[in-house]
């Protein structure tokens, strides 16, 4: 029981000490960034693209930093209402970016629509699985179908709206495997565990593991263009609005393509 | 949209989950508490660890597991689906991942409940002649069933609580796999506080019940043998 507690006493004073280090390697690792970083609240589908630009950029401003941070446009968007540190938001879809803008949140002069995308039906490739469009969705061989989740994923909610517009609302229910962003989704049909996925073109381009077999109508859902904007709590708005406007500057635009974006005419 | 977030499916999916997962650690942990209790040696311990490591490991990597083992190129996925089965975003999923974090609540208690039964009893039985089987169903188990009915209930709570694995095994499919862990963290993450405040307070409900008569029981049983034998059916 003593040797119990003596233990017990090494440990309380190894935290004890050690307490003034953790919380200030917190603070350090949470706390304001140095002037030169600018935090980019990016789509995942951008992820490749973003992170050949951000070092590009970086190359070509020096003693400039691109922290980029990606995740599902409406989750970001939720970061952001909640006092997320962010400098420049580059959202998949038009409604996360007029959610900030109605709440005042971003600096409405600075958005600007950088790239444009297509939807498309996905399957694994190691397997033909006999689906060959979205209507052999509502097959009964089709048990998993991963889609966004379209509450914080602009690519589900694509996908919801493309169900609707060709009548699958109801054939799908219950086969969608909801993911946190689209990325999950892709994962999920290259891992073989989902039948069929709705990811962006740009997505499917990014691994072997996956095929297209069907392209979404443009009309069946909005048009898929992503805005760029600096939010009004960037501490860094100046640096902010320089990057934003070198995502829509020609050195930005050829990486963009080769990543198989469109880019939207202005 | 609103019918999916409207209606009481996550309710529904999660009570079967946890009878469905119950059923199996109650069988599974009460055999391997036993089991472990009969043969015991040097590699006891070692055994013990692994019966114990999914209380203490992350959910990502009991789900991480799964995923490796049931996937479609996993060990136990490729057999499966020799019959057609694909485990991996289904009920069935969402009934393992369950079982699995549940176990070792189920293993831990009934292995203490078999542990405080006077052993004299089981002795008298064998001399008596009867097999061990009998011994255990009519001796041990009727003994250490106060510690047995608490593993069945911490488990059955543990069960209704799990997420992280059963996010990465079954997936959110609403009206399959979506339990109320999973649609708490879903409204959470779109910012549906509404739908988030209704689905905690159901989980934190069903769970304060489960806990409130895990105590009410085991306090009947031991607070009065005779209570507790007049009350049982």
């Amino acid at each position: 029981m003593k040797k119990f507690s003596v233990l017990l006493g090494v440990v309380a004073a190894v935290m004890l000490l050690s307490y003034p280090a953790v919380i200030s390697g917190l603070a350090r690792d949470s706390g304001p960034a140095s002037v030169s970083e600018i935090t980019v609240s990016a789509a995942i589908s951008l992820k490749d693209a973003l992170d050949d630009i951000g070092k590009k950029y970086e190359g070509s401003h020096a003693g400039v930093k691109v922290v980029s941070n990606y995740g599902g446009s409406g989750t970001l968007r939720n970061q952001i209402e909640q006092g997320a540190p962010v400098d420049v938001f580059f959202s998949a879809s038009q409604k996360d970016m007029d959610a900030l803008n109605a709440k005042g949140l971003i600096e409405p002069k600075t958005r600007r629509d950088i790239v444009a995308n297509t939807l498309v039906l996905i399957v694994p490739s190691d397997r033909d699985s006999g689906i060959h469009d979205f209507a052999d969705l509502a097959g009964a061989q089709v048990k998993t179908i991963a889609v966004g989740d379209a509450a914080t994923v602009p690519a589900g909610m694509y996908a919801e709206q493309v169900f609707s517009a060709l009548g699958l609302t109801a054939a799908v229910h219950g086969k969608l495997v909801l993911a946190k962003d689209v990325r999950q989704a892709l994962t999920f049909v290259a891992t073989g565990n989902a039948d069929a996925g709705v990811v962006y073109s740009t997505d499917a381009r990014s691994t072997s593991k996956v095929r297209v077999v069907a392209t979404a109508p443009a009309n069946s859902h909005d048009p898929i263009v992503y805005p760029a904007a600096v939010l009004k709590s960037a501490h860094n708005a100046a640096a902010g609005g320089t990057l934003v406007e070198y995502f829509a500057a020609d050195d930005a635009k050829a990486v963009f393509q080769k990543y198989g974006f469109a880019i939207p005419p202005r | 949209m609103d019918f999916i977030s409207q209606d009481l499916s996550p309710l529904w999916i999660s009570l079967a989950t946890s009878v469905a997962a119950t059923t199996i650690t109650m069988i599974a942990g009460m055999g391997a508490a036993a089991w472990r209790q009969r043969r015991t040696g040097p590699l006891s311990p070692i055994i013990d660890a692994i019966f114990l490591l999914p209380l203490v490991l992350p959910p990502t990597l009991v789900g991480f597991g799964l995923l490796v083992l049931f996937g479609r190129n996993g060990p136990l996925g490729k057999f499966l689906l020799g019959f057609g089965a694909t485990v991996v975003f289904s009920w069935p999923a969402t009934v393992i991942a369950a079982a699995v974090v549940s176990f070792p609540l189920m293993y831990l208690t009934s292995r203490a409940a078999l542990d405080q039964v006077d052993p004299h009893f089981l002795q008298a039985a064998r001399t008596l002649g009867a097999t061990e089987w009998r011994i255990f169903r009519r001796v041990a188990l009727p003994l250490a069933w106060p510690g047995v009915l608490a593993g069945t209930i911490l488990s059955f709570a543990r069960a209704m609580g799990e997420f992280g694995a059963t996010l990465m095994l079954a997936g959110n499919i609403p009206g399959r796999t979506e339990t109320i862990p999973i649609a708490i963290y879903f409204a959470v993450e779109a910012g549906d506080m509404r739908a988030a405040v209704r689905w905690s307070a159901i989980e934190l409900g069903i769970s304060f019940v489960l806990l409130a008569a895990l105590y009410y029981w085991t306090h009947a049983a031991s607070g009065g043998r005779a209570r507790w034998a007049r009350s049982r059916p």
